[in-house]
């Protein structure tokens, strides 16, 4: 055994994998390769502290929306409406926190009324991912189509509830936007990181997780294996649409309050940083790390172009072309090294 | 037996429907009847008809375009800021011939993803949306342009014919829908009595078969998208003109609202199935529910609910009806399958 093979065997298992997928590897270098020249060409500002905890509290929407996509993207499927779902569950819990938490509340009492509007917020995310689950399951319709619909419809009921106007939530989940683990780490990263540690022993230790990867690769020999295939795609959609509910904790914590029309936009970024990632979105594959990676990658380059273009006029739209620009460049250069092979 | 032949077709049951809804939404309120509110219709119905016949081809084809409403404003928003700069004063036909030359040159840069490296559809058109937005934005300008040249100005008043009801009020039916009628009929004749609209559909129904059967994909791709560019790039024009400004932030967003009339139409998302007509038909649906529900007396915030469930229940009967067929016919799998069982 040569001490290269050696090497490479003793390395820690991410590395590994980085190393084997050529995508991760791919997406690793661009993370590495965007921080050092935003490091090199903005050093006062971009590596710093301030920057890591304002870069850490705008990544993890996106990140969580991005594996809950990639969850129904696994078994070949899709989830549109997680964008609508999280701002449905969180009207209904901000009007919980308004309804139950009294203002001059005692500190249990605001504990209990937090719980319960967490508990809200996660019934209604998994009711409405049942509903996805169930269409796409017994109905049998495309998840596009079933997904497109509902988004329609929760956004309508959301409109309906609210007549229009957003719900605050009384300052009683700004800690979350406010507080930082060693005065470092934003809380919004922290849930991140918890989803991506559950997800990924859902999806690597768990029989279910293989069913997902087994339905997606080929749904044909997985039900005549015997697995039961409607359930494991009721319970994909109802994990997507836990996690939705989990993104409008976030975004409650972020802005203290909740409306219909909140960041639709997110749903096509979400899509942009799951295919980044290397999920396949005919179904079968995809990694939790290439998730890390591309969001990594991607607010990298929203925050350094911020930087570079602050004085320039629109410069915040830039970003936009760049994401476009860097998902297409990815996946030519995939496309080469696939045909090399 | 023809009968039943035509009940059982998307199309039909639209149409129906759309028929049914008249007749309610007219009984419980007779103002639906009059020129005014058809005219409305129509008007709305315009752009989101055009972009749909584009998305019906795409899908056809087995692929899925979401940067068609990007292709639109960039085209609509540059036009605008080209003209007037330009201090043009003729009449409203530059305009549309200028948005429709840029919507094909972005349609261009799709098709030479699709076709040269063989990406999926949905990722490129996601890509591109970002990159056509970003760079109007960015580059040529996101400022609101409300004082549009002049052209573009009359053009909202571009009326066929006006009719003055008892009332005195004066409505007109807008001009616009003439591009609608046009690209229904030129699509309709490309998709079938033409060898490229063949190519599309076999095309969608399994690229391979396409391939094998002599259709040449990659002109064919190359078409679909350069066609649902300059579509774009015209609906686009005629938003700004009907609007009476340029918004750089306008119509991106609307794509999946798009693609679901024309789901709802009877197009297949998996390709090889739709028709013109049966679009034209998904749209007029859409826009005459959401239209008409203040006219019901149903306050104007359902009109999301009710949207979002005549697509899901438009989608899920015939899902129903094909998964019943299926499970009818089912029946003789285990004398297929019995050979295989019995192998020791």
């Amino acid at each position: 055994m040569t001490s290269q093979e050696t090497a490479r065997q003793s390395a820690a298992p991410w590395v590994r994998l980085v190393v084997r997928d050529g995508n991760l590897l791919r997406l690793f270098i661009a993370c590495v390769l965007i921080f050092v020249v935003m490091t090199l060409l903005r050093p006062e500002v971009f590596p710093t502290v301030e920057n890591f905890r304002s870069m850490g509290s705008q990544f993890p929407e996106v990140g969580v929306l991005a594996v809950a996509i990639m969850i129904a993207m696994l078994t070949g499927g899709i989830d549109l409406s997680v964008v609508s779902i999280a701002n449905l569950s969180g009207v209904l819990a901000a009007l919980f926190i308004r309804t139950f938490i009294p203002a001059e509340a005692s500190d249990v009492q605001v504990v209990i009324g937090l719980i319960g509007a967490v508990v809200i917020a996660f019934a209604v995310g998994m009711l409405c991912g049942l509903l996805n689950g169930l269409l796409v399951a017994r109905v049998n319709l495309t998840p596009i189509l079933a997904t497109l619909g509902t988004m329609t419809l929760y956004t309508g009921i959301t409109v309906v509830i609210t007549r229009g106007n957003a719900v605050f939530a009384e300052n009683r989940l700004t800690f979350i936007g406010n507080t930082y683990l060693f005065d470092v780490i934003p809380i919004p990263m922290l849930i991140f990181a918890v989803v991506v540690a559950v997800f990924s022993v859902i999806l690597n230790r768990t029989a279910f997780g293989l069913k997902l990867y087994l339905i997606g690769t080929n749904e044909k020999a997985a039900r005549f294996s015997g697995i039961d295939v409607p359930r494991t795609l009721i319970g994909a959609y109802v994990l997507s649409g836990l996690l939705a509910a989990v993104v409008a904790i976030i975004f409650l914590g972020r802005n203290n309050s909740a409306k219909w029309d909140f960041a639709p936009s997110y749903v096509l970024q979400a899509i942009l940083v799951a295919v980044l990632a290397g999920v396949n979105p005919a179904g079968g594959s995809g990694r939790l790390l290439g998730i890390v990676l591309a969001i990594l990658a991607l607010q990298f380059v929203s925050t350094g172009l911020n930087m570079l273009l602050l004085a320039v006029s629109g410069g915040q739209f830039f970003k936009e072309f760049a994401w476009g620009a860097l998902l297409l460049i990815i996946m030519v250069i995939n496309y080469f090294s696939e045909r090399r092979r | 037996m023809q009968v039943k032949k035509l009940l059982a077709k998307q199309e039909t049951l639209v149409a129906l429907t759309l028929l049914g809804l008249c007749l309610v939404i007219g009984f419980i309120n007779p103002v639906f009847w009059t020129a005014r509110n058809w005219f409305d219709l129509a008007r709305s119905a315009t752009v989101t008809g055009i972009f749909a016949i584009g998305v019906l081809i795409v899908l056809i084809s087995g692929g899925i375009d979401v940067s068609f409403t990007a292709i639109a404003v960039f085209a609509m928003y540059t036009t605008t800021v080209l003209l007037k700069d330009a201090q043009y004063t003729g009449g409203m036909w530059l305009f549309f011939v200028i948005a429709a030359l840029i919507g094909l040159g972005l349609g261009l840069i799709n098709a030479f993803f699709i076709a040269r490296f063989r990406l999926p559809t949905l990722i490129v058109t996601l890509g591109t949306q970002s990159m056509f937005r970003g760079f109007l934005l960015f580059v040529i300008g996101s400022k609101i342009i409300r004082d549009i040249p002049p052209g573009m100005a009359d053009y909202s008043k571009a009326f066929l014919f006006t009719v003055t009801d008892d009332r005195g009020v004066t409505v007109g039916l807008h001009s616009a829908v003439l591009w609608l009628v046009a690209i229904a009929i030129l699509a309709f004749v490309i998709l079938r009595y033409t060898m490229l609209g063949r190519g599309i559909y076999a095309l969608g129904g399994s690229r391979e078969a396409a391939e094998r059967a002599g259709f040449n994909i990659t002109r064919t791709q190359v078409f679909i998208y350069a066609f649902v560019g300059v579509l774009a790039g015209v609906a686009g024009m005629i938003y700004g003109g009907l609007n009476r400004q340029a918004n750089a932030q306008d119509i991106v967003g609307q794509e999946l609202d798009v693609i679901a009339a024309t789901v709802l139409g009877g197009a297949s998302i998996m390709g090889g199935r739709g028709s013109v007509i049966g679009t034209l038909l998904g749209v007029m649906l859409v826009v005459v529910m959401s239209n008409s529900l203040v006219l019901m007396g149903i306050p104007a915030t359902w009109q999301r609910v009710v949207v979002g469930a005549i697509i899901i229940i438009g989608t899920a009967v015939p899902a129903l009806r094909t998964l019943r067929r299926q499970r009818r016919s089912v029946n003789v799998e285990p004398e297929l399958l019995a050979p295989v069982g019995g192998r020791t």
